[in-house]
C-alpha cells in the first residue's frame, strides 16, 4: 500500500493521504547533541524540510529553533506518526522522541 | 524533479480552474475526490481561496484583490453584505463578532468561514460589481498595491492609477503570466511620500524625474526583488531603469517573463525573484530584460524623490494616511485607523453609508489596514467626523492604535505559530492606557505576524514582534520574538531582533519598560528610529526587560491545537468540520 507524502504551504505542514496531520508550531523534545547544547532540545518547530516512510514509521526532518538555548537548526529524522492499515496514527509528540538512524 | 506543486500546475491552472470550482461547488465539498484534496487546494488559491488550517476543513479564506486599494462608489457595501450573508462560520470571535472583513497590508481583502457552495453566488455579486478574487492568491501577479490616493493626492508627482488599472487589465487572466514559478507582488507609486512601499515587493516603480530629449519627463525608476519572508528579506533593488508611464506595461511584462521563464521551479524556497537579483545581481537583470524580453531601448534611471519618503519612516509628517488631508481638487479624504485592520459587517456596512452621504461613496484601503474615505467636500467635513462610528474607526487615534498592525495568525492560518489579531487589539488597548510616548512623539508603529511569513510586515516597524514559543513554569506558552528599529524612506532598515521569546503576558510590560527607557535616554528630538540606530544589540536588548503587569492575556496556550481558539471547547476533537451540507 503506498502512502502519498508531501510538505505543503513552504514547509508549514505534512500532508499523509491529502490529509493534513502535522504542522508547524508544535514543541517537541529530542536529545541531538549535535541540534544544539542542551541535554534535551527542546525544539518549536517551524517547518517542515523532509517527510519519508521507514517501515510503517512516518519520519520528517523539521527546522526549528530550541527555545531553552536559542539554536536554530534542522533535525535529523524524528518519527512522528505510523501507518497502519492505511491510515495515520499520531505518535505521542508531547512526550520525548527519539532520532532514527538512516544511512 | 519538479515540485508537486508545478506538476500540478501543468496539469491545471490559470482560468480554467473557475470550471472546476464551480462544479465542485454545485456538487458540494465531498465531491473533491479525497486523493486530490491537496492538488485542489493549492489550485484554488489562483481564485483567491485559502483553505483554512487544520480543524477548519471546508471552510475557506477568500482574498479579494482590490487594485491600489480602491473602492469605487457601491462596492465597499457590496463587500459589506457579502460578509454580513457568507462569512459566517461555526467560529465566534468575541471581540469581532460573527461575521466582518480585514483589509490587508496588501491593500486586499480578506473573509473568513467562506463555504465552497457559496462561491459560484459570491463570484456572481462580485463580479456584477466589478471586482474579483482572480490572481488574489497563487502563483501569479498578485493585487498591485500603490498609494492608495492615487490621482487625488495633493502631495502626488504623477498620477499611478491609470497605470495600475492598466497593468491590472493587462496582466489579471494573462495566460502568458498566469503559472509564474512563485507569487508576484507589484507597486506602484506615484506620490513623493513612498507610501506605495515599493521596496518590500517584488517590482517596485517609484517616481522619478528624466532628461528625455532635452524635456523634462515625469515617470518611474524600477525596482526589482523586495520581499519579507522566511528570515530573508531583501529590499527591492535598483536595476537603473526609467521608464514613462506609456512604457510601464511593457516593462513590467517584461521582467514577469523574465520572471517566468527564469526563477527556480525546482525549489519553492528558492523560487521568489529576490533569490534571482541575489544570483545574477541587478546588472544582468537589466542586461536580460534589455535583450530578450524589452524591444525599446531603456532609459537609465532619473532622478528619485526618495528623499521626500515619509510613509513608515518613524519621522516626519505622513507616516501614515490617517487623518484629513487636502486632495488636489480641494476636497478632502480622511483617513480612519481601523484597528489590525478588521470591521464588523455591520460597520462596513453603516461606513459604506457615510462615504455615500459625505463624499463619492469611494473608500480606499491603505498597506496599513486603514480605511480611507475620499472626495469630502470642506462643508461635510464637521458632519461627517462628528458620526459616532468615528469613535471606534478614529481620525485621531492614539498612537498605540494607529501604529498596530496585525496578520491572521492561528485563527485561521495554516502557517502561524500564535494567536495575533485579538492578542494586538488587547496589547494596544493595554499600551493606550498605561503608556506614556514623549510629548512629541505622534507615530509608534508595533506590528505583529504570527510567522516567519511577515504578513504584518513586522520588519519595517518600531517595535516588531514575530510569534514563537517558549516555557514559562514549565509549560510551553505563546512568545514573540521582539526586533526594533526598522522603517522605510530614502534609507529603509530592517528591524534588529534583539529580544528573544518573550512569553506573551510580558510583552506589554516589555514596552513600556521600553518606551521608559527611551524617553529618558532619547538625545533631543531624536525618533524612536534613530535611538535605536545609535544603540547596540545587547544594550537595546536590556531596554526591552519583559514584566508581567496587570495586563492579561487568555490565549497563552497552544492556539494552534484547538481547532478555533475561541471556541468554548476548543479540542480538535470538538471541531464541527468539515460542515454537513
Ligand atoms: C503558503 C502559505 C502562505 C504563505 C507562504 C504566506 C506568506 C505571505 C507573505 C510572505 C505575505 C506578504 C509579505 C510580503 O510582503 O512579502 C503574505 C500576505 C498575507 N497573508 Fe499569507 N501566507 C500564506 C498563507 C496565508 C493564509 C492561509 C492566510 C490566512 C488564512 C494568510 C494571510 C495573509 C495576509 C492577511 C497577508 C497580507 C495581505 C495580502 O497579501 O494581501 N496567508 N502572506
Ligand atoms: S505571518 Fe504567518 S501567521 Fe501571519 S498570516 Fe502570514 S503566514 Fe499566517
Amino acid at each position: 500500500m503506498t502512502v502519498a507524502l508531501r510538505i505543503l504551504d513552504d514547509g508549514a505542514w505534512v500532508s499523509v493521504n491529502d490529509d493534513r496531520k502535522v504542522s508547524v508550531s508544535e514543541l517537541w523534545r529530542f536529545p541531538d547533541p549535535e541540534f544544539c547544547g542542551c541535554d534535551l532540545t527542546d525544539m518549536v518547530v517551524e517547518g517542515f524540510v523532509e517527510v519519508g516512510v521507514d517501515g510503517r514509521t512516518i519520519e520528517v526532518r523539521a527546522y526549528g529553533q530550541c527555545i531553552a538555548c536559542g539554536a536554530s537548526a534542522t533535525t535529523k529524522w524524528l518519527p512522528v506518526g505510523r501507518v497502519v492499515d492505511g491510515s495515520f496514527h499520531d505518535i505521542d509528540r508531547e512526550s520525548v522522541l527519539t532520532p532514527t538512524v538512516r544511512e | 524533479m519538479p515540485t508537486d506543486v508545478e506538476r500540478w500546475k501543468s496539469a491545471v491552472y490559470g482560468n480554467e480552474i473557475r470550471e472546476h470550482l464551480f462544479e465542485f461547488a454545485e456538487e458540494g465539498w465531498e465531491s473533491i475526490p479525497e486523493d486530490e484534496h491537496d492538488a485542489w487546494f493549492e489550485r484554488f488559491k489562483w481564485w483567491g481561496l485559502y483553505h483554512q488550517r487544520n480543524g477548519q476543513e471546508s471552510y475557506f479564506m477568500m482574498r479579494i484583490g482590490t487594485p491600489n486599494g480602491v473602492l469605487e462608489p457601491g462596492q465597499l457595501r457590496v463587500v459589506g453584505e457579502i460578509a454580513d450573508e457568507f462569512a459566517r462560520g461555526p467560529g465566534t470571535n468575541p471581540i469581532f463578532g460573527d461575521a466582518y472583513a480585514d483589509w490587508t497590508t496588501r491593500q486586499s481583502i480578506q473573509l473568513h468561514w467562506i463555504r465552497l457552495e457559496d462561491v459560484p453566488a459570491i463570484f456572481e455579486k462580485l463580479e456584477e460589481n466589478g471586482m474579483s478574487t482572480q490572481q488574489a492568491c497563487g502563483d501569479s501577479w498578485r493585487n498591485i498595491v500603490g498609494n492608495p490616493v492615487a490621482g487625488k493626492d495633493a502631495q502626488e508627482v504623477v498620477d499611478a492609477w491609470p497605470v495600475i488599472r492598466e497593468l491590472n487589465e493587462t496582466f489579471k487572466g494573462d495566460d502568458d503570466h498566469s503559472n509564474l514559478p512563485r507569487k508576484w507582488k507589484v507597486s506602484v507609486t506615484g506620490s513623493a511620500d513612498g507610501s506605495g512601499q515599493g521596496d518590500i515587493n517584488d517590482l517596485a516603480f517609484e517616481p522619478a524625474y528624466k532628461d528625455v530629449d532635452g524635456d523634462e519627463q515625469v515617470g518611474f525608476n524600477v525596482r526589482v526583488g523586495g520581499g519579507l519572508a522566511r528570515n530573508e528579506e531583501r529590499f527591492a533593488r535598483d536595476i537603473d531603469v526609467w521608464v514613462a508611464p506609456e512604457n510601464v506595461s511593457a516593462v513590467a511584462g517584461g521582467l514577469s517573463a523574465l520572471f517566468r521563464d527564469y526563477g527556480d521551479r525546482e525549489n519553492r524556497y528558492n523560487a521568489r525573484i529576490k533569490f534571482l537579483v541575489d544570483e545574477w545581481g541587478p546588472e544582468k537583470v537589466r542586461n536580460v530584460l534589455q535583450d530578450e524580453y524589452v524591444d525599446f531601448e531603456m532609459h537609465t534611471a532619473g532622478r528619485d524623490v526618495r528623499e521626500e519618503y515619509t510613509y513608515n519612516t518613524g519621522k516626519g509628517d505622513r507616516n501614515d494616511l490617517i487623518g484629513v488631508h487636502e486632495q488636489k481638487d480641494g476636497n478632502y479624504f480622511v483617513g480612519l485607523n481601523v484597528l489590525v485592520g478588521r470591521m464588523g459587517a455591520e460597520d462596513v456596512l453603516e461606513l459604506a453609508d457615510l462615504a455615500d452621504e459625505y463624499g463619492s461613496g469611494e473608500v480606499r484601503l491603505s498597506q496599513r489596514q486603514n480605511v480611507i474615505v475620499t472626495d469630502v467636500p470642506e462643508e461635510n467635513l464637521d458632519d461627517f467626523l462628528a458620526e459616532d462610528l468615528l469613535d471606534d474607526y478614529s481620525p485621531d487615534p492614539s498612537p498605540f492604535m494607529r501604529g498596530s498592525v496585525a496578520c491572521t495568525g492561528t485563527e485561521f492560518c495554516s502557517l502561524s505559530i500564535v494567536e495575533t489579531k485579538n492578542r494586538q487589539v488587547r496589547f494596544a488597548r493595554w499600551l493606550k492606557q498605561n503608556v506614556e510616548l514623549p510629548e512629541d512623539v505622534d507615530q509608534f508603529h508595533i506590528h505583529l505576524s504570527g510567522c516567519t511569513a511577515s504578513c504584518a510586515q513586522p520588519q519595517i516597524a518600531d517595535v516588531s514582534l514575530r510569534g514563537m514559543k517558549t516555557r514559562k513554569d514549565g509549560e510551553p506558552v505563546e512568545a514573540l520574538d521582539v526586533g526594533l528599529g526598522g522603517g522605510l524612506g530614502d534609507e529603509p532598515q530592517f528591524a534588529r531582533w534583539v529580544t528573544q521569546r518573550v512569553p506573551v503576558d510580558e510583552v506589554p510590560g516589555a514596552i513600556r519598560n521600553l518606551v521608559g527607557r527611551f524617553a529618558e535616554n532619547r538625545e533631543g528630538e531624536e525618533s524612536f528610529r534613530e535611538f535605536v540606530a545609535r544603540h547596540d544589540d545587547e544594550e537595546l536588548d536590556a531596554f526591552v526587560e519583559p514584566e508581567e503587569t496587570d495586563y492579561d492575556d487568555p490565549m497563552m496556550h497552544n492556539t494552534k491545537m484547538t481547532w478555533y481558539p475561541y471556541a468554548e471547547d476548543d479540542s480538535m476533537d470538538a471541531s464541527p468540520s468539515p460542515a454537513d451540507d
